[in-house]
């Protein structure tokens, strides 16, 4: 009687936990990856065994394979530049300098405002001619540009939005890694005259790695993750110029109602997180540490 | 946000009703979901009618959602049907008829018409309005707010540069030849005001459509299981919507976005466009110079596409909820309810009767812009309406984003636009 009791008890504190993940993320990941494999009934149309074919349609889809390539060039423009930035931004208001409280609060400002409400002050910034940045850049003799409205510079003009917003979420965390650098360090290197370059490289750098490496895992999620601004600012146009994974499987499960295929497409995305994810804590988590 | 209220809404109403089963004399309760697209206290224009409809009809009660934007609420109603509590009627476009035949989620108009009075009803409407509401000889909607493209131009620029201002360019050559005395160059090459615009961001297939219907072509057949992008009217037509910005250069490359496009006008950074029937108020207010407004260019022939909202009836509820959604519908899209619909919204009325209405002679009298749609009925052709509409629709405009913004021919961007259409239209033909 005992017994039994000790072994309820624990099963029934994780019950609330375990329904909710079984709920909302097991079961339809299971039954995205089973969809994946039947093509989408509809109401006169029941599903059909298809096995690997929206897979294989997938190759000759051109739309998708814009898109991923859109987002392989999303992720490496906005990843290194995200982390360079926030490293920088941490290490200003980490220093002794006046004002710091105002800059600290005015870098976290962009990840405070909603996605939704920064793309549409950057939608004004982006507008040819009257915009802020064309207004800007014409003071210096530049000419309108159609900044959203050109397949050359549309996703360009994303990655710049997405870096100013992320760069002051990962500054915190350099910040935070940054005051745990005991000073002892920087006097010692002080005592030995290293420059200042020396001691970032050697020493600063090091240390912060293991922050970049959990920085790097969120900035990567994110550029699959985040696709607010792509709705409101460029819908994936012009012709899928700016058209990311996400975007696309929203696209086709919500607006074309293809479930079975936006399956098969929510599956590959999640391949390529797993793979990226995989890679990142098996291989480079070996490296991080300063030994 | 919007779905939480739904949602809540919905459970709430999904409550109410199983109340109101239990007792016998209680109303019969339907929802109706409906979009805003537009500007204006449209919320609370809708709240007025129902309250006028349920002084008319004691025994109906309707309960508006206000559904977000189109596809929100197409969105909305389909996972409401799927999980069995659909709205009894809903607005959405009328291009999204085959979409929800083929989810079997509405029921045809045809089996609640018995009386002669709603015969007549159903006969009023515009047949252009209805090829897009009808399929199998069955009337699937009804046009509930319906709206077309016009043209403006800036009154004073056309005066600057010595044309007459109260003429604007009547066919494809004159806009070209007006837009080129229009086009202001500065000295370092950068283009203060352009001629001409078009707007080309989302449904920018609506805008080449009009350009299709004047050159005498169809973009698609009335079946909604065959398109015709890469025949020659409609290759020609793109050709000369890109040839403004690429070739006679009096139209700002690249995508031009709907929303950025009157501002343009207002700003006097743009001296003809041509926009949506639903932007005259918004001009009218906001243009802070006289404006002409007309209809569309011809070429070959008048022409100019619609669009819009239909009302459906769903399936998979009580029949006399059906009836009481039917009664509803009936009364809203009536020759008053659609002529005030039509005042307050600036959309076109659907029924010539609505015209007829002393409120509208009244409106047209005191601002005659508001004809211009009107005059432009005879020329309008059936939106493009097919299976798997959504994504046919995505398809062409793809192929026009990819020609104005000079990544593809024309003719290639069409035929590759066609041959996609033809992979995924495939199932749905005979």
């Amino acid at each position: 009687m005992k017994k039994t009791n000790n072994m309820v008890v624990p099963w029934l504190l994780l019950l609330p936990a375990t329904v909710l993940l079984a709920a909302f993320t097991h079961i339809p990941a299971v039954m995205t990856f089973i969809n994946s494999f039947y093509r989408t009934p509809r109401g006169n149309r029941p599903a059909r065994f298809v096995g690997m074919d929206h897979y294989s349609s997938m190759l000759s889809d051109p739309v998708f394979m814009a898109a991923l390539k859109n987002n392989a060039i999303y992720a490496l423009g906005t990843v290194p530049a995200a982390i360079a930035l926030s490293m920088l931004m941490a290490i200003i208001v980490n220093s002794a300098i006046r004002g710091r409280a105002l800059m600290r609060m005015s870098f976290f400002l962009p990840t405070v405002l909603p996605m939704i409400a920064v793309a549409n002050i950057w939608l004004f910034f982006y507008t040819p001619g009257y915009g802020l940045i064309d207004q800007f850049l014409g003071l210096f003799g530049f000419h309108e540009r159609n900044w959203l409205g050109d397949p050359d510079t549309v996703l360009g003009s994303l990655m710049v939005l997405a870096i100013w917003k992320e760069a002051g979420f990962f500054m915190i965390f350099y910040l935070a890694a940054l005051q745990q650098i005991s000073p002892t360090l920087s006097e010692a290197a002080a005592l030995e005259g290293t420059s200042r370059w020396y001691f970032f490289r050697r020493v600063t750098f090091p240390l912060l790695m293991p922050t970049t490496l959990f920085v790097m895992i969120n900035a990567i999620i994110n550029s699959f993750r985040l696709i607010d601004h792509v709705i409101v600012m460029t819908r994936g146009g012009p012709d899928n110029a700016s058209t990311l994974l996400l975007y696309y499987v929203y696209n086709v499960a919500f607006r074309f109602w293809d479930t079975a295929y936006a399956s098969a497409l929510t599956v590959v995305l999640l391949a390529v997180l797993a793979l990226l994810a995989f890679v990142q804590f098996g291989v480079l988590d070996r490296k991080v540490h300063y030994k | 946000m919007n779905s939480w209220t739904g949602w809540i809404k919905g459970a709430l109403a999904g409550v109410t009703m199983l109340g109101a089963g239990a007792a016998q004399a209680a109303p019969v309760e339907i929802n109706f979901y409906y979009p805003v697209a537009i500007g204006g206290p449209v919320t609370k224009i809708v709240e007025d009618l129902i309250a006028r409809f349920e002084g008319q009809y004691p025994d109906i009660r309707v309960k508006p959602v206000y559904s977000g934007t189109y596809p929100e609420t197409i969105s909305k109603a389909l996972t409401a049907y799927r999980a069995g509590q659909p709205p009894e009627v809903a607005v959405m476009l009328s291009t999204d008829m085959y979409t929800l035949i083929d989810e079997d989620a509405i029921v045809p108009f045809d089996d609640f018409v018995r009386t002669d009075e709603e015969k007549a009803w159903l006969e009023g409407f515009f047949p252009v309005f209805m090829v897009n509401s009808a399929h199998d000889g069955k009337t699937w909607g009804v046009p509930f707010q319906r709206g077309t493209t016009l043209f403006f131009w800036n009154k004073d620029a056309f005066r600057e540069v010595g044309l007459d201002p109260e003429k604007g360019p009547q066919n494809w050559d004159e806009v070209v030849e007006f837009a080129t005395k229009l086009t202001k160059r500065e000295a370092d090459g950068n283009v203060s005001r352009w001629g001409m615009q078009v707007p080309s961001s989302l449904t920018s297939y609506w805008l080449l459509q009009g350009y299709v219907a004047q050159n005498d072509g169809k973009i698609a057949d009335e079946t909604g299981t065959q398109t015709h992008f890469d025949s020659p009217e409609v290759v020609e037509a793109l050709q000369y919507w890109v040839d403004l910005a690429h070739k006679h250069k009096v139209m700002k490359p690249g995508v031009i976005e709907w929303a950025t496009n009157p501002k343009d006008f207002f700003e006097g950074r743009a001296a003809m466009i041509t926009t949506t029937s639903g932007n005259l108020t918004n001009i009218k207010t906001n243009a802070p110079f006289p404006f002409g407004v007309q209809i569309l260019p011809e070429h070959k022939k008048r022409g100019a596409p619609t669009s819009g909202g239909n009302a459906y009836i769903f399936n998979g509820v009580a029949p006399e909820k059906q009836e009481a959604a039917f009664q509803f519908v009936k009364w809203l899209s009536s020759p008053e309810q659609a002529a005030e619909w039509s005042i307050k919204t600036g959309y076109i009325a659907a029924r010539e009767d609505a015209w007829a209405t002393d409120a509208m002679k009244a409106y047209v009298a005191e601002f005659p812009g508001a004809l211009v749609p009107h005059e432009q009925i005879p020329y309008m052709v059936p939106e493009l309406s097919t299976h798997e509409n959504q994504r046919i629709s995505r398809v062409i405009d793809d192929a026009i984003e990819a020609s104005l913004t000079a990544k593809k021919e024309p003719a290639q961007a069409l035929s590759d636009a066609q041959k996609e259409a033809d992979r995924i239209l495939e199932d749905y033909r005979d």
